[in-house]
C-alpha cells in the first residue's frame, strides 16, 4: 500500500490559506483603499513594488493562493461528481496555478 | 377526543423478492415523548410484523438504529416525532450501503475497514499482569478521548458525500478511530496504521465537507480527526523530502 503524495499538494494548499487569509486584506487595503483615498501615492507604491523583497512578496502573494484555489477547486469539482475525469483534474487545476506562478513570476521580473 | 396520528412513510425493500424498492405508508399513533424507533417498533408489534430494522439499547449507545430521517442520517432512538408533527416522517436505511432488507444495511465494508486500520490498542511494549498497569495521565487522555465516544453508528459514512462517490474510501470513524489509537500514549503502532490512513484512498480522499462531524450524535468530529492526520503525514512527508538521510 503506497502513501500519498498528496501532502505535497497540501502543503501549498495551506500555505496558500494562510498568505489568502492573512495577506490578500492587507494587499487589498493598500492598492484598493489607501491609494484611492491618496493616503499612499501611486507613484511611491510603484516605487515600493520595484524593491526586490517586495517583488519577493508578491510573487509568494500571487503564487500561493493559485495553489489553493486549484486544490479547493479539484476538491468541488470531485464532490461534484467530476472525480471521473481522473488524472486530468488535478493536472488542470495545478496546472493553471504553475501557469500563474510562472506569469506572476515574468511580470514581476520585468517590473 | 381522536387520538393524535402521524404518518410514516417508510423504505420497504427485500432485494432476493423485489426488483425496487418501495415507500409503505403507516398512521401511527402522536406521542410528545416518542421517537422514531418507538413508532417504528409501534409498527413492528402492532401493524406490520413484516418489517425490519436493527435495534438494540433505545439510548443512544449501541449505534445500531441509526437511519435516515427525512434525507437526515439520525439515531432514531434519539430522534423526536415531536420534531417533524405534523408532517410525515420518510424513514429510510443509512445512505451509500447495501440493503439487506428493509432498513437494515449490510455493514460488512466498515467492518473490514476496522480491522484494515486496527482499531484496537496495540501496546509498545507487552507487559505481564506481574509488571503493572499501563499508566497514563488525564492530560495524555484528553489527546484521544473525544475519538473514543465513536460509537459505530456510521451516520458519518451516511452523511459523507465522498464515501458516497467511492466506498473505497477508508470513512469518517474508522479515521477518527485510528487516530484514537494513535494518539494514546500506551499504544505504539501508529507506524503500522499509517500504511493505510496515510493512502490515497485513507485521508487524502476526504474533501473536507465535514458533515461526518455534524451528523455525529456522540459529538466526535471525525473531520478534524482526518485534518489532524494530514498534518501529521505532511510532517513525515516534509521531513522524508529534505532530510531522507535522518530517522523519522
Amino acid at each position: 500500500m503506497a502513501k500519498s503524495n498528496e501532502p505535497l499538494f497540501w502543503s501549498l494548499f495551506s500555505a496558500g490559506g494562510v498568505v489568502a487569509a492573512f495577506f490578500v486584506p492587507v494587499t487589498l487595503i493598500l492598492t484598493g483603499v489607501a491609494v484611492p483615498a491618496g493616503w499612499i501615492k501611486e507613484d511611491d507604491l510603484l516605487l515600493l513594488v520595484r524593491h526586490p523583497l517586495a517583488r519577493v512578496y508578491l510573487f509568494v502573494l500571487i503564487s500561493l493562493p493559485l495553489f489553493h484555489w486549484a486544490h479547493r477547486f479539484r476538491y468541488v469539482a470531485a464532490d461534484l461528481g467530476l472525480k471521473v475525469l481522473g488524472v486530468a483534474l488535478p493536472i488542470v487545476c495545478y496546472g493553471a496555478a504553475i501557469l500563474g506562478t510562472a506569469l506572476a513570476a515574468y511580470v514581476l521580473a520585468r517590473l | 377526543m381522536p387520538e393524535k396520528t402521524m404518518t410514516l412513510e417508510v423504505f420497504r425493500y427485500q432485494p432476493d423478492e423485489e426488483e425496487h424498492p418501495r415507500y409503505q405508508n403507516y398512521e401511527v399513533p402522536y406521542r410528545e415523548d416518542w421517537v422514531v424507533l418507538d413508532a417504528l417498533n409501534h409498527i413492528k408489534d402492532e401493524i406490520d410484523g413484516t418489517l425490519s430494522y436493527r435495534w438494540s439499547c433505545r439510548m443512544g449507545v449501541c449505534g445500531s438504529c441509526g437511519m435516515m430521517v427525512n434525507g437526515d442520517p439520525k439515531l432514531t432512538c434519539a430522534t423526536f416525532l415531536r420534531d417533524y408533527y405534523p408532517s410525515a416522517i420518510r424513514v429510510e436505511p443509512l445512505n451509500y450501503f447495501p440493503v439487506i432488507r428493509d432498513l437494515i444495511i449490510n455493514m460488512e465494508d466498515f467492518l473490514h475497514k476496522l480491522d484494515d486500520v486496527q482499531a484496537w490498542l496495540i501496546p509498545k511494549q507487552e507487559k505481564t499482569v506481574e509488571e503493572g498497569e499501563y499508566l497514563q495521565s488525564p492530560a495524555e487522555l484528553a489527546h484521544f478521548k473525544q475519538f473514543s465516544m465513536c460509537i459505530n453508528c456510521m451516520l458519518c459514512y451516511a452523511a459523507c458525500p465522498v464515501y458516497g462517490h467511492s466506498q473505497e474510501f477508508l470513512g469518517p470513524a474508522a479515521i477518527a478511530l485510528a487516530q484514537r489509537y494513535n494518539l494514546d500514549s500506551r499504544d505504539g503502532a501508529a507506524e503500522s496504521r499509517a500504511d493505510v490512513i496515510f493512502q490515497d484512498v485513507g485521508i487524502w480522499e476526504c474533501t473536507f465537507v465535514g458533515d461526518c462531524s455534524r451528523v455525529c450524535p456522540k459529538n466526535v468530529d471525525p473531520a478534524g480527526a482526518i485534518q489532524q492526520a494530514k498534518v501529521t503525514h505532511t510532517k513525515q512527508f516534509m521531513k522524508e523530502l529534505l532530510a531522507p538521510w535522518g530517522n523519522r
